[in-house]
């Protein structure tokens, strides 16, 4: 693909055994990475009415509801803290996980066309489709900072640590989206699952609703905080909240230890089944 | 087979093969179906396994432009994937030296509702081109695909000819030293398909650049290439000068017409007929399937028949490469009496003028009784290739039809 590979000799032969990941590959084809990223933007909006307002029509529908459901109607403490602003803190991350799961767990079987025509190393597909998530992230986080000064909730500096909780969830849904598409080839039963996934964890993790108070079973607690993005969303609204409950660390820590373990098996199961995707698909 | 000095190759291929699982095999699309078949056994997935490649090697010098000629089937699309990393082999190893970029289709990636120069940046990058390498050839890509008024509207308003011209000048315009190109010719209208054809031609002929071309236009293949590779279910047969090449497959084409399926005219049951093969009468050679545009063109089709019919019918169609009839007529329309057709070979004439476009066109013929109805009908291959007309006209003002125009110019009279 490149100008430096001119003198080289790439050999082709059976893959037999396991794979070496070969990242350094995937630094090659970052433009093609980009690219791709930049087309789902682009299209993802076409052809709807209010464009890019969907990115905001959304978390603001969604706050409302849970403010009222939640809130209002079921009266779950807030600790004081105004219950949007903690519904969108949980929202965020969230939000930004389901897309990313739902969009890159079919984003292998939607590519056939060009897995079957060209090559390149297929990773590009489910991350790229995770990256694109990014765009509606940022402007959710902009929405969250014009909704803050609105119910009277300050800046904190620790706001600042945003990115690094962010980065986390990236991580979580850059290791589902590597599971479920490439299981996706060969067992569309992931088809069923992820939407299952993406409607039942809005309610396993505490989007709506503060947790750590709850009454429950040590061994149900640490269960329930070990859910990645349950750490994320403790993280997100210790940024933003002065009215926080902090972070439940046995969870948190054994969450992203999960969270690092399936990346690495995802990208070695990936890497090893590649060979059959266009074969398959 | 030529072998190579170990330092000359561009591409080294070398005892591939590539099986694939029939039925069974690749079903397991379920979860469910696994388990199932996992409570079944393996037992009995073998007999399902399918060569669709068997040992096959070859060396290609670099700047060398190579054919790959074989019927639907032969493997020639398996060895591009292959070739292009995108399957795996089963067995053996290729070695490729240089930037290779491969071509399997034209405008891979293109999607509807983006821009035309939305979608020539997408195709560039998946094709392998840098970003600043696609800036650089913008310009002359849109012109040739002379879509300049439309590179801002979504390809899915594009007409099929437009998006088609757009998809090849994206490909046109690699410049990679190794080419993997596969029936990308097949496509757009005659005029087009000259211009992508001299493209081609630029391509090969450039100094140091090597070349695999896969391709049913025979007259093409020739044309670009000096050597000849010929498949046969999924075994190398031929390998040599392309004209040599050529005539073998050739060959192979006009025997095996007789049927089919590999069986001999014995397999022909009574009461039934086939068409065996068809050529121009007054040409030889390579040159009995294609004629000039605008000649007369005399079929001869050889029909054998075990049939008994005191009633039949012949029909006569010729399909364009859109899937449209460019002529058809039957002996019924022509007022010619009902047919005798008993047991033995006929020869069948169809004479008609052809001033059409260039490409590919597709012989229909078929045997009618009135009271049993349709007999055979017979797709023939190759198909007939109308060459392309002696004319100044420039390529974008060729017509539907070849046909001369008669001018004549006087001061009028009041």
């Amino acid at each position: 693909m490149s100008a430096e590979a001119v003198a080289e000799e790439q050999i082709i032969r059976p893959r037999k055994g396991l794979v070496e990941l070969q990242l350094g590959e995937l630094w090659r084809y970052r433009e093609l990475f980009g690219f791709l990223a930049w087309r789902d933007i682009l299209i993802r909006y076409k052809q709807t009415y209010l464009g890019v307002a969907w990115a905001i029509l959304q978390p603001v529908l969604t706050v409302a509801v849970f403010t009222v459901v939640f809130g209002r109607f079921a009266k779950m403490p807030s600790n004081g803290a105004p219950y949007e602003i903690l519904v969108l803190a949980g929202l965020l991350p969230w939000q930004f996980f389901q897309n990313a799961i739902t969009e890159s767990s079919s984003s292998l079987v939607v590519s056939a066309r060009i897995i079957s025509k060209v090559y390149f190393p297929r990773l590009i597909i489910p991350l790229s489709a995770v990256v694109s998530g990014l765009l509606d992230a940022v402007i959710s986080v902009g929405l969250l900072l014009v909704l803050m000064p609105i119910y009277k909730t300050p800046y904190r500096p620790q706001l600042l640590l945003l990115p690094v909780f962010f980065g986390l969830a990236f991580l979580a849904a850059c290791a589902a989206g590597i599971w479920f598409s490439a299981l996706n080839v060969r067992y569309r039963d992931v088809r069923y699952i992820v939407p299952f996934i993406a409607r039942l964890g809005m309610y396993v993790s505490p989007v709506g609703y503060l947790w750590h108070n709850r009454s429950m079973p040590e061994f149900w607690r640490f269960l329930f905080g070990m859910n990645p993005i349950a750490g994320v969303i403790d993280g997100f609204r210790w940024c933003i909240l002065s009215q926080n409950e902090g972070i439940y660390w046995p969870g948190f820590i054994a969450g992203n230890l999960l969270t690092v373990l399936l990346i690495f098996g995802g990208l070695f199961y990936f890497r090893n089944t590649e060979r059959t995707f266009a074969d398959l698909v | 087979m030529k072998s190579a000095s170990p330092n000359s190759y561009a591409i080294s291929v070398r005892g591939v093969g590539k099986k694939f699982h029939l039925g069974g095999g690749a079903a397991h699309d379920t979860l469910r179906d696994q388990l199932t078949a996992m409570l079944k056994g393996r037992g009995g997935r073998k007999s399902n396994d399918f060569w669709a490649l068997q040992d096959v090697s070859f060396d290609v010098p670099p700047g060398q432009a190579v054919g790959i000629v074989g019927r639907n089937g032969a493997g020639k699309s398996t060895l591009l994937k292959i070739m292009s990393r995108i399957s795996d082999p089963t067995d053996g190893e290729i070695r490729v030296r240089g930037r290779m970029s491969s071509l399997l289709e034209v405008g891979t990636g293109f999607h509807p509702e983006l821009s035309g120069r939305e979608n020539i940046y997408l195709n560039g990058a998946i094709l392998g081109m840098r970003h600043a390498e696609i800036r650089k050839k913008f310009d002359a890509i849109v012109a040739f695909a002379e879509v300049e008024s439309f590179l801002d509207t979504p390809v899915k308003r594009y007409s099929s000819g437009m998006y088609v011209r757009l998809a090849f000048a994206v490909a046109a315009h690699l410049d990679s030293e190794i080419l993997i190109v596969d029936e990308v010719l097949a496509v757009g209208d005659g005029a087009f398909q000259a211009k992508c054809l001299q493209k081609m031609d630029e391509a090969t002929s450039r100094a140091g650049r090597t070349v695999l071309f896969v391709s049913h236009n025979l007259a093409a293949v020739q044309r670009l290439c000096t050597r000849g590779i010929y498949l046969e279910n999924g075994k190398l047969r031929a390998d040599g000068p392309m004209s040599t090449v050529l005539e073998s497959y050739q060959r192979a084409l006009d025997s095996t017409s007789v049927a089919p399926d590999g069986s001999s005219q014995n397999a022909l049951k009574p009461g039934e007929a086939r068409f065996v093969s068809w050529e121009l009468i007054g040409a030889k050679g390579e040159e009995k399937h294609s004629c000039p545009t605008a000649s007369l063109c005399e079929f001869r089709i050889r029909l054998r028949s075990r049939a008994d019919l005191k009633d039949a019918t012949l029909g006569f169609v010729l399909w364009n490469g859109q899937s449209e009839i460019v002529v058809a007529g039957n002996t019924v329309s022509n007022h010619m009496p009902l047919l005798e057709i008993g047991e033995g070979d006929y020869e069948i004439i169809v004479r008609v003028r052809l001033p059409v476009r260039a490409g590919l066109y597709q012989l229909d013929v078929s045997l009618n009784s009135k009271t049993h109805g349709q007999i055979e009908r017979g797709f023939m291959e190759p198909k007939l290739n109308i060459l392309p007309p002696e004319t100044t006209l420039p390529e974008k003002w060729q017509g539907l039809l070849t046909e001369p125009l008669e001018f004549d110019i006087q001061p009028a009279t009041p």
